[in-house]
C-alpha cells in the first residue's frame, strides 16, 4: 500500500500478501433502556502485516466498538454482534469457543489503550505485570519472567529499567506508563496490534516519543497495526492506509498520500477543511454544519447526508455503497461510499 | 454500565442546531426535538425531563418497587386508621382468653394477656411506622446538615465533624441502647427516636460529606460562583440537588433498619414500654409461650419482617433508579 | 497594542504540601504559578499554551477570581482585584467571565436550559429586570446558534458542542468585557470544534469582547489568538504576537512544542524536522534551578542552572526590529524555523 509514493520508503507490504485480519460486513449494536443503538452498521476492512491501518472517526463513529469486537472484549450483553466475519489468519474469530479467543488475546493479537493508568493494575508492580505474560503464556519461572520484563523496559526506553522494575504504575508518568502499556502489548510478539487513541492522553510533546515508539517497533517485528484515532495530524504521521468511519461505517478508505491530495467524501473533506492548521492563519474555520448523528435514529439513506454539502434526493433514499475508487495514477485500492465521489474528488 | 461508551455519545445527541454562521439553513434542515415530542422516538428527542422523572419512570416499571411501595401504603393505611381493618381494641383483653389459638372473629388467636393478636399486630404498625419515619427523618436532616457544611466548607469544621463521627461510630447500638434507654422513664416513641437520631447521624453525615465533597468539584458549581453567587445559592441550588441521592437511598434502607431496632430495644425491655401496643413488645411478650402458642409469635414477628424487606427493597429499587452506575 | 483592560504583575500560586491530620504542618508547596506577567488589550486575544501541569489553568482560575493569588496583581482597569471582596468582587465578576473545558461537568443537571443561562440575572438582578429574562435568554439562546424553544430542556438532551454553546450563553449573559476561555474546546468533536471555534470568533467582534485563550492545542491558539504565550513550569517562557511565536520562535521549549505537534499532510513526514524533547516534565513541587527547561533542553549550559533567565527581548535581537525581537526566557535565544 501506498508503495507508489517515494516517501513512503517505510512501508515494505506486497500488495499480494493475504490479508492479516478482514473484517467483512460487521454489525454490533447496543440495547439500552432508551432503544437500539445501532453501533456498527457494516465494516469492512483489513490490515496486512507490517501495515498501519488507521481508523478515524468522532465519539459514536463505531471506531472503538469495532475494535472491540475485534478483540473479543465486548460488553455482551449489552452488545450483541447481529452479523459478519472477522478472520484473523484465515480463521473467523466470531465462530471459536471463548476458551480459544483467550489464547488469541496476547499471544495473537493485543490491544493497547487510551488511558494507561486504569489498564494497569495498580497494586502490582510493573514487572509483575509485565512478567506475568510470560508465566501465563510462555510458563516461564518468576525469575526468568523478571529478567524479560527489564528486558521489554528497556526495549521501549525505559531509562535504568532494572531499578525501575520493582515500581508501581502510579510512580510513572504518563507517557512511561503508555511504554508499559506498549510493551505489554509486544511481549509476546503478537502479530497484531490495535491501538486505541494511545497518545490522545498524553502531552504534544511526549505523543510524539510515544507514537514514534510504537511505529519503529511495528516495523521492527513487522506486525499489523490498527491505529484508531480522531486525530488527522497523528494519522498523517504514521498511517499507510487510512479508513474513515461515520455513523458505525466506512465512509472511505485509501492510502494515506491520496485521501489527504484529494478526498473522496464530503465527510473527510470537511474534516480535513475544519481543522486549523498550524502552518496557516485563516479568518474562519470551515465548520461542517450539524450534529454528529443519534445512532439510535440513524438518517436514511446516507447517514452524512442532514449535513452534506453536495447532499441529493438519492442520498437521502439511498445507501451508497462502499464503491471503488479509480483514476489516473492510483495505484492501490481506494473506496468511496458517497454516491458523487467522482464529484467530490474533483473538488 | 448499561449503556457503552461509544453510542452514548451520539445517543445524547437530540438533533438541533447547527453552525452558528448558517443557523438559518441548518435550523431548516434538521428536526426541531420540541416539535416532534413524544413521537421522536426515544433517546432522539423525547419531551424535556429531569433526572428525577428520569427516575421515576425507571421505578414505574420495577416490579420490586411496585411491590414494596404497596406494601408501604398499605402499612401507613393501617397506621393512620387501624381501625378501618382491626374493629377491636388492642388494650381489651381478657385472661380466660390467654393463649388461645384462632377462633372466629379473631383468626390470628389471643395472646398471654388474652388480647386478640390480630387487634394487636394491626395496631403494632403504628408504632414502628412512627419509630421509622421520625427517626428517618431526624437523621437525616441532622447528618445532611452537619455533612453538608463539613463538606461544604471543610477545614477546621470538617476535621472535628469527621473525629465525632469516628466515635459514634464505636458505640454498639444495642449496647447504647441499654444503657441510655433504661434510665429514661417516658412512656411515649420520642426517647426511642432520639436515641436513634444520636446515634444515626453520623452515617447519614459521612454520606452527605462525600457526596457534596464530589458536587461541588463540578465545574457548574465554580461556575455559579465565577458569577458571583452567594454559598447559600451554591448549597441550596447546585451542589444540594446533586449530592441528595445518595442521602435518600441510605435513609430508605435505614427505615427498615431503625423498625427492627425499635423491635430489638422494645424487646430488651428499654424500648416502648406497655401500654403502647409494637411488634417488639408482642414479640417479646411471646417469646415466653414459644412452645405452647407459636402463633403468638409468628404474627407480630412475621409483619416485622415484611415491613423491614419491603423497606430495605423500595431502597434498592431507589438505588438503582437514582443511580444507574451502582448497579 | 491598544489600551489594557487587564494588567497581570507577578502572579504566583503556591499549593501549600502539608503532612498530619489534625495538626498540619507545611512541608512543601506546589509552585502552580510561580510568577507570570502580561497584559491583555481591550479586544484582543490573548492565547496561552502550554502541556498538562504547566499551570495555564490556574491563572484562568486566578484572573476570574475562583483561586486567589499567593502573590502578585491582576489590575482590571487599573484597580487590582485580587484582593476584593463582597460588593466589590461582585461587580468585578460581572465583567470577567469564564467558558468551562468540560460541557459535561460545567452545566448542573438539574436546572434546565434556561435556570442555567437566567442565573447571572437572579445573582445580579440590576442587569435585567425580573420581566425581560425569559426573553433575554431566548435571545442569548439565539446569539450562540441554539433553538430558543429550547430553554425548558435539561443539559443531558444536548450533545457536547450544544452544551458548549449553552455554557457560552451563560458566560455572555452579563455583556462582561473578559472572557477567559479554558480549553473551550479541547473536550468536542473534531468537526464541531470549528462551529464552537468560529462562534467565539463571531461573538468577539458583536460583543467587543477581550478573550484569553487557554489551551495545549497550538494550531487553535494560532488561528484565535493576537498574541500568544507560551507555558512552562509555572512560568511564560515566550510571548509574542502569533507572527512572532509560530514564525521566529526563539525558546527551545516553543521550538520543540511546535515541531511535535502532527500536521495533517503525510508529505510532511520526509522533511519535517522534529525536535523529541528527552524526559518529563519536572515535578512543579521541585522545580529545577535556574532555567526550569535546562533538564529536557538541549541546549543548557552551566549558566542555566544557575541564572533565571528573564522574560525579555534576548540581546541577541535587542537591536534587530524583526520577527525574532520579542520577549524570550532564554540565555541562548536563537531563531529557528519549526512550521512548515
Amino acid at each position: 500500500m501506498a508503495t507508489e509514493d517515494p516517501v513512503a520508503t517505510e512501508a515494505p507490504t506486497a500488495t499480494e500478501a493475504p490479508p492479516l485480519l478482514e473484517v467483512r460486513d460487521l454489525h454490533v449494536e447496543f440495547r439500552t433502556r432508551d432503544g437500539v443503538a445501532k453501533a456498527v452498521n457494516g465494516v469492512e476492512y483489513g490490515v496486512r502485516s507490517g501495515e498501519t491501518l488507521a481508523v478515524l472517526g468522532e465519539s459514536g463513529s463505531g471506531k472503538s466498538v469495532t475494535a472491540q469486537a475485534i478483540m473479543g472484549i465486548l460488553d455482551i450483553p449489552p452488545g450483541r454482534i447481529t452479523s459478519g466475519e472477522i478472520l484473523f489468519h484465515g480463521q473467523d474469530l466470531l465462530k471459536l469457543k471463548e476458551e480459544e479467543r483467550r489464547k488469541i488475546r496476547g499471544s495473537g493479537m493485543a490491544m493497547i489503550f487510551q488511558d494507561a493508568l486504569s489498564s494497569l493494575n495498580p497494586v502490582l508492580s510493573v514487572g509483575d505485570q509485565l512478567g506475568e505474560m510470560f508465566t501465563v503464556h510462555r510458563g516461564m519461572s518468576r525469575k526468568d519472567a523478571r529478567a524479560k520484563a527489564v528486558e521489554l523496559m528497556d526495549r521501549v526506553r525505559i531509562p535504568a529499567a532494572k531499578e525501575r522494575v520493582t515500581q508501581y504504575p502510579h510512580q510513572f508518568s504518563g507517557g512511561m506508563r503508555q511504554r508499559i502499556m506498549i510493551a505489554m502489548a509486544m511481549a509476546l510478539e503478537p502479530s497484531l496490534i490495535i491501538a486505541d487513541e494511545p497518545t490522545t492522553a498524553l502531552d504534544v510533546t511526549v505523543q510524539a516519543q510515544v507514537m514514534d515508539l510504537l511505529a519503529e517497533l511495528q516495523r521492527e517485528l513487522n506486525m499489523g497495526l490498527i491505529l484508531i484515532t480522531h486525530d488527522l495530524g497523528v494519522v498523517a504521521d504514521v498511517a499507510d492506509t487510512i479508513a474513515v468511519m461515520y455513523a458505525g461505517r466506512i465512509v472511505e478508505k485509501a492510502p494515506v498520500h491520496e485521501i489527504y491530495k484529494a478526498p473522496a467524501h464530503p465527510y473527510t473533506k470537511g474534516l480535513l477543511e475544519s481543522i486549523p492548521r498550524l502552518d496557516q492563519k485563516g479568518q474562519d474555520l470551515f465548520a461542517i454544519k450539524g450534529l454528529p448523528p443519534n445512532l439510535m435514529n440513524i438518517p436514511p439513506g446516507c447517514a452524512f447526508n442532514p449535513r452534506c454539502p453536495m447532499a441529493q434526493d438519492v442520498c437521502r433514499t439511498d445507501v451508497p455503497p462502499l464503491a471503488t475508487v479509480t483514476y489516473e495514477g492510483l495505484t492501490a485500492e481506494r473506496r468511496s461510499a458517497c454516491h458523487f465521489w467522482k464529484e467530490t474528488l474533483r473538488g | 454500565m448499561p449503556e457503552p461508551h461509544e453510542p452514548a455519545e451520539g445517543a445524547i445527541a437530540g438533533t438541533g442546531a447547527g453552525g452558528a454562521m448558517d443557523l438559518a439553513a441548518s435550523e431548516a434542515t434538521t428536526l426541531t426535538p420540541g416539535q416532534q415530542g413524544g413521537a421522536g422516538g426515544p433517546g432522539a428527542g423525547g419531551p424535556a425531563r429531569s433526572l428525577w422523572s428520569d427516575a421515576w419512570r425507571d421505578l414505574r416499571r420495577n416490579p420490586v418497587f411496585i411491590i414494596s411501595g404497596l406494601i408501604i401504603l398499605f402499612l401507613l393505611f393501617i397506621s393512620l386508621w387501624p381501625s378501618a381493618i382491626a374493629s377491636g381494641d388492642p388494650l381489651d383483653c381478657d385472661l380466660a382468653n390467654a393463649q388461645k389459638s384462632s377462633s372466629p372473629g379473631h383468626p390470628f388467636g389471643f395472646d398471654g394477656q388474652g388480647c386478640d393478636v390480630y387487634t394487636r399486630t394491626v395496631y403494632g404498625a403504628r408504632a414502628s411506622v412512627t419509630v421509622g419515619v421520625c427517626a428517618t427523618v431526624g437523621v437525616a436532616l441532622l447528618g445532611s446538615v452537619l455533612g453538608g457544611l463539613a463538606g461544604f466548607f471543610g477545614g477546621v469544621w470538617d476535621a472535628i465533624l469527621s473525629r465525632i463521627t469516628d466515635i459514634f461510630f464505636a458505640i454498639p447500638v444495642v449496647l447504647g441502647g441499654l444503657v441510655l434507654l433504661s434510665v429514661v422513664t417516658s412512656n411515649t416513641v420520642w426517647p426511642v427516636i432520639g436515641f436513634m437520631v444520636l446515634l444515626g447521624w453520623p452515617q447519614i453525615s459521612r454520606i452527605a460529606r462525600g457526596s457534596v465533597i464530589t458536587a461541588k468539584q463540578n465545574d457548574y458549581v465554580q461556575a455559579a460562583r465565577a458569577l458571583g453567587a452567594s454559598n447559600s445559592r451554591m448549597l441550596l441550588r447546585h451542589i444540594a440537588p446533586n449530592a441528595v441521592a445518595p442521602v435518600i437511598v441510605v435513609a430508605t434502607i435505614a427505615l427498615g433498619t431503625y423498625i427492627a431496632l425499635e423491635a430489638t430495644l422494645s424487646y430488651l425491655g428499654v424500648g416502648l414500654k406497655p401500654p403502647t401496643v409494637s411488634w417488639g413488645i408482642d414479640i417479646s411478650a411471646a417469646s415466653q409461650y414459644i412452645r405452647n402458642a407459636p402463633h403468638m409469635l409468628l404474627w407480630p414477628a412475621g409483619a416485622l419482617a415484611i415491613t423491614v424487606l419491603a423497606f430495605i427493597m423500595l431502597g434498592d429499587a431507589v438505588r438503582d433508579a437514582l443511580d444507574p452506575k451502582l448497579r | 497594542m491598544a489600551e489594557p483592560i487587564l494588567e497581570v504583575r507577578g502572579l504566583v500560586k503556591h499549593y501549600p504540601l502539608t503532612q498530619g491530620i489534625l495538626i498540619k504542618r507545611q512541608i512543601g508547596a506546589v509552585k502552580a504559578v510561580d510568577g507570570v506577567d502580561f497584559d491583555l488589550g481591550t479586544g484582543e486575544t490573548l492565547g496561552i499554551v502550554g502541556e498538562s501541569g504547566c499551570g495555564k489553568s490556574t491563572v484562568a482560575k486566578m484572573l476570574v477570581n475562583l483561586e486567589r493569588p499567593t502573590a502578585g496583581v491582576i489590575r482590571y482597569k487599573g484597580e487590582d482585584i485580587t484582593r476584593l471582596s463582597g460588593r466589590a468582587l461582585k461587580a468585578v465578576r460581572r465583567n470577567i467571565q469564564m467558558v468551562f473545558q468540560d460541557p459535561y461537568t460545567s452545566l448542573n443537571p438539574r436546572m434546565t436550559v434556561g435556570d442555567i443561562i437566567g442565573e447571572p440575572y437572579e445573582i445580579h438582578p440590576e442587569v435585567a429586570p425580573k420581566g425581560s429574562r425569559r426573553q433575554k435568554v431566548q435571545e442569548l439562546l439565539d446569539v450562540v446558534g441554539l433553538n430558543p424553544e429550547y430553554i425548558n430542556r435539561y443539559p443531558h438532551q444536548f450533545s457536547g458542542g450544544q452544551r458548549q454553546r449553552i455554557g457560552i450563553a451563560r458566560g455572555l449573559a452579563l455583556r462582561p468585557e473578559i472572557i477567559v476561555a479554558d480549553e473551550p474546546v479541547s473536550a468536542l468533536d473534531v468537526s464541531v470544534q470549528a462551529q464552537v471555534v468560529n462562534l467565539l470568533d463571531k461573538l468577539q467582534t458583536e460583543f467587543e469582547l477581550s478573550y484569553v485563550f487557554i489551551a495545549h492545542d497550538l494550531s487553535i491558539v494560532r488561528h484565535i489568538s493576537d498574541r500568544v504565550g507560551v507555558m512552562y513550569l509555572g512560568r511564560i517562557v515566550e510571548t509574542g504576537s502569533d507572527a512572532e511565536i509560530y514564525e521566529h520562535p526563539t525558546h527551545p521549549y516553543t521550538q520543540a512544542l511546535l515541531s511535535a505537534v502532527p500536521v495533517p499532510d503525510p508529505t510532511a513526514r520526509a522533511h519535517r524536522e522534529r525536535i523529541i524533547l528527552s524526559g518529563d516534565v519536572p515535578s512543579p513541587a521541585n522545580p529545577p534551578s535556574g532555567c526550569r527547561f535546562r533538564t529536557r533542553c538541549w541546549k543548557a549550559q552551566e549558566r542555566c542552572a544557575l541564572e533565571v533567565p528573564a522574560l525579555a527581548v534576548p540581546a541577541e535581537f535587542r537591536l534587530t526590529s524583526g520577527p525574532a525581537a520579542h520577549d524570550s526566557a532564554c540565555h541562548f535565544a536563537e531563531e529557528k524555523h519549526v512550521v512548515p
